[in-house]
């Protein structure tokens, strides 16, 4: 297991675990009475480490190099998933998958960031950042998803938009916007569940939607804790303060009603057990795809209006 | 003066006070061509500097009382004020900021929404204003985009906007982004109804600006030389490691790049707007 900073203490009773463990093939007397009173030790720390976290440490949980990512929710969550790959008219953009598949029985797409595990993953996933091609496969998709009245179901995970001269000189901000405006009005449900990272515009460009799904200890921000540390402090050190204030966590989200659900992790995090937070999540996009669904197109499409049009805070006198 | 400067050590020399002995904002230099240049001229002719044709950032009142015909005009959202919802706090407070930038540009956030007339026709025209807090926008840009685009649909007028502004605005965090969306929704409404929506970039427009209403225009229209992008030069230059190519992210750059579909002159955007708008509004006009 790789642990945190903060998890230091849950990483040193581990560590004494697994010598014991050791040992124990050796006599046997007593130990595993010992072994399995240090393991309710450890899951006690862990409960209560993560009952506290900070917004920062959080945002590390976020982007665990364990953590699940789309892929790894699509094998749990799917059945007959085909990907459908590139834009059409540049290239396929790996940071960003997208696919028709079964959700049980029901017919849907799936729109996701996607990051890579080792070195060559993530190169090839160019750490789950989309250029414009990715949000114009993306484009496609979701008005693919619309001939076939498919439901969109799209998973966040994102420490933004690529910031490369190729993606400006392919018109990076014109395939975010387009994306937004295309959301806005499309005739299908769309889902969107944060899982990791949600990082501006590169995660809001596949997340207009009707329902918002953060998972415990996934983020969501305007801009990253660096960035605003670095900007607004002048010190990329200040991540944590930054973190504080832009209130990246889920919880601080649904304070501002941004969010329709918060789906709990397993203890220690979503890494520490993927088959049973893939079930949490399958059990709550079911669920909120149904709510919709049973909304009618266009009374889903006027309360996403409305959901849109009245996002902000300010006085009127 | 400046050889004298030149001569005296800097802990003697007294910061500022040389140029208070003339009339402050008398005269001023271009940016570019370096040229003297007569204040009041320069106003005249709506910050292109005469000499070289350098656009200057221009205020956003000031930008629409040059476009608009004179009468009749009103101010839209005007009733709507910014609120410091998350009480966000850097290293100043959020509400010190709003109150600094509402004491030095006299607006109390950063966009201006007017319904008017150009040239006689009726239109709704919005611009940025990029002293206040970069032109960033956060909900009060937001609402009062969305309801001069809401005018515009009612009364069946184009909308045109002026865009100045470094992204979203940080210290209203998750909400800022969140603007993106309901701008854009306002636009998709726009294309629905057949009402054209004419983006004019002026410098600089980038981040969640750029990457929402201002690339969303039927027809797309830069100010000659302004910064327009979605990612900043400098984080882009941290990224790759590379240096920028000359140009790069400049409107001529954009035009080449097939982002824009024209760069146009300050000085002629009442004539060449209003023509373009009765073409792309001929079946109102005709009926």
């Amino acid at each position: 297991m790789n642990f945190l900073e903060f998890e230091r203490p849950i990483a040193e009773l581990e560590a004494k675990i697994e010598e014991l463990r050791h040992v124990g093939n050796d006599k046997e007397i007593n130990i595993n009475e010992e072994i399995s009173r240090l393991q309710k030790r450890s899951s006690e720390l862990t409960q209560s480490i993560f009952s506290s976290l900070t917004p920062w440490q959080i945002s590390q949980v976020a982007r665990h190099p364990q953590r699940p990512y789309t892929l790894d929710y699509i094998e749990r969550l799917f059945t007959d998933f085909e990907e459908l790959h590139g834009d059409r008219s540049y290239a396929d953009d790996a940071a960003l998958v997208c696919g028709i598949a079964r959700l049980d029985d029901r017919p849907v797409v799936i729109i996701g960031h996607q990051k890579g595990r080792d070195t060559k993953e993530k190169l090839l996933r160019n750490f789950g950042m989309p250029r414009p091609e990715g949000y114009r496969k993306a484009l496609r998709v979701f008005k693919l998803a619309e001939r076939f009245s498919l439901p969109v179901l799209t998973f966040i995970d994102t420490p933004g938009a690529y910031p490369g001269i190729g993606a400006e000189e392919r018109g990076q901000s014109e395939a975010i916007a387009r994306n937004l405006l295309t959301m806005s009005e499309l005739r299908v449900p769309i889902i969107t569940t944060v899982i990791g990272e949600g990082g501006s515009g590169g995660a809001l460009a596949i997340g207009v939607n009707d329902r918002l799904l953060m998972l415990e200890y996934s983020t969501y921000s305007v801009i990253s804790p660096e960035g605003c540390a670095s900007i607004l402090w002048k010190s990329p050190d200040k991540a944590s303060d930054a973190a504080d204030a832009l209130g990246v966590t889920a919880t601080r989200l649904n304070e501002l009603q941004l969010t329709d659900e918060i789906i709990t992790e397993p203890l220690g995090g979503a890494h520490r057990d993927h088959d049973s937070i893939a079930k949490r999540i399958k059990t709550s996009i079911a669920k909120h795809l149904q709510d919709v669904e049973n909304l009618g197109t266009e009374k889903m499409i006027d309360s996403r209006h409305k959901r849109l049009r009245n996002m902000g805070f300010f006085e009127e006198h | 003066m400046s050889w004298i400067k030149k001569l005296l050590p800097s802990r003697i020399k007294t910061n500022g006070t040389s140029r208070r002995s003339v009339p402050e904002g008398l005269w001023t230099k271009c940016v570019t061509c370096n040229a003297v240049l007569y204040r009041a001229e320069l106003e005249r002719n709506l910050e292109v500097c005469p000499k070289c044709s350098q656009h200057m950032r221009i205020n956003a009142r000031a930008r629409l009382d040059a476009f608009l015909d004179a009468e009749p005009r009103s101010e839209i959202g005007a009733n709507v004020h910014p609120v410091d919802r998350l009480r966000f706090r850097d290293q100043k407070k959020y509400r010190d900021r709003l109150a600094q930038s509402q004491r030095t540009t006299g607006e109390d956030d950063a966009l201006v929404a007017m319904a008017g007339q150009l040239k006689g026709v009726a239109l709704t025209a919005v611009a940025f204003e990029f002293n206040f807090m970069g032109g960033s926008m956060g909900s009060v840009v937001g609402e009062r985009f969305v309801r001069a685009a809401e005018y515009s649909v009612d009364q069946e007028i184009p909308l045109v906007c002026f865009s100045a502004s470094g992204g979203a605005r940080m210290q209203e965090a998750i909400i800022s982004l969140m603007q993106m969306a309901k701008t854009s929704a306002a636009i998709a409404n726009l294309n629905r109804r057949g009402i054209p929506f004419i983006s004019v970039l002026t410098d600089p427009t980038m981040g969640g600006v750029s990457a929402s209403l201002a690339s969303l225009g039927d027809v797309i229209i830069a100010e000659p030389n302004a910064l327009i992008g979605f990612a900043g030069p400098r984080v882009i230059e941290q990224t790759v490691r590379e240096t920028l190519p000359e140009g790069f992210q400049r409107s001529e750059f954009l035009l080449e790049h097939g982002a824009i579909d024209m760069i146009m002159d300050r000085r002629e955007m009442r004539d060449r707007i209003a023509s373009m708008l009765a073409i792309m509004g001929h079946r109102r006009l005709a009926g």
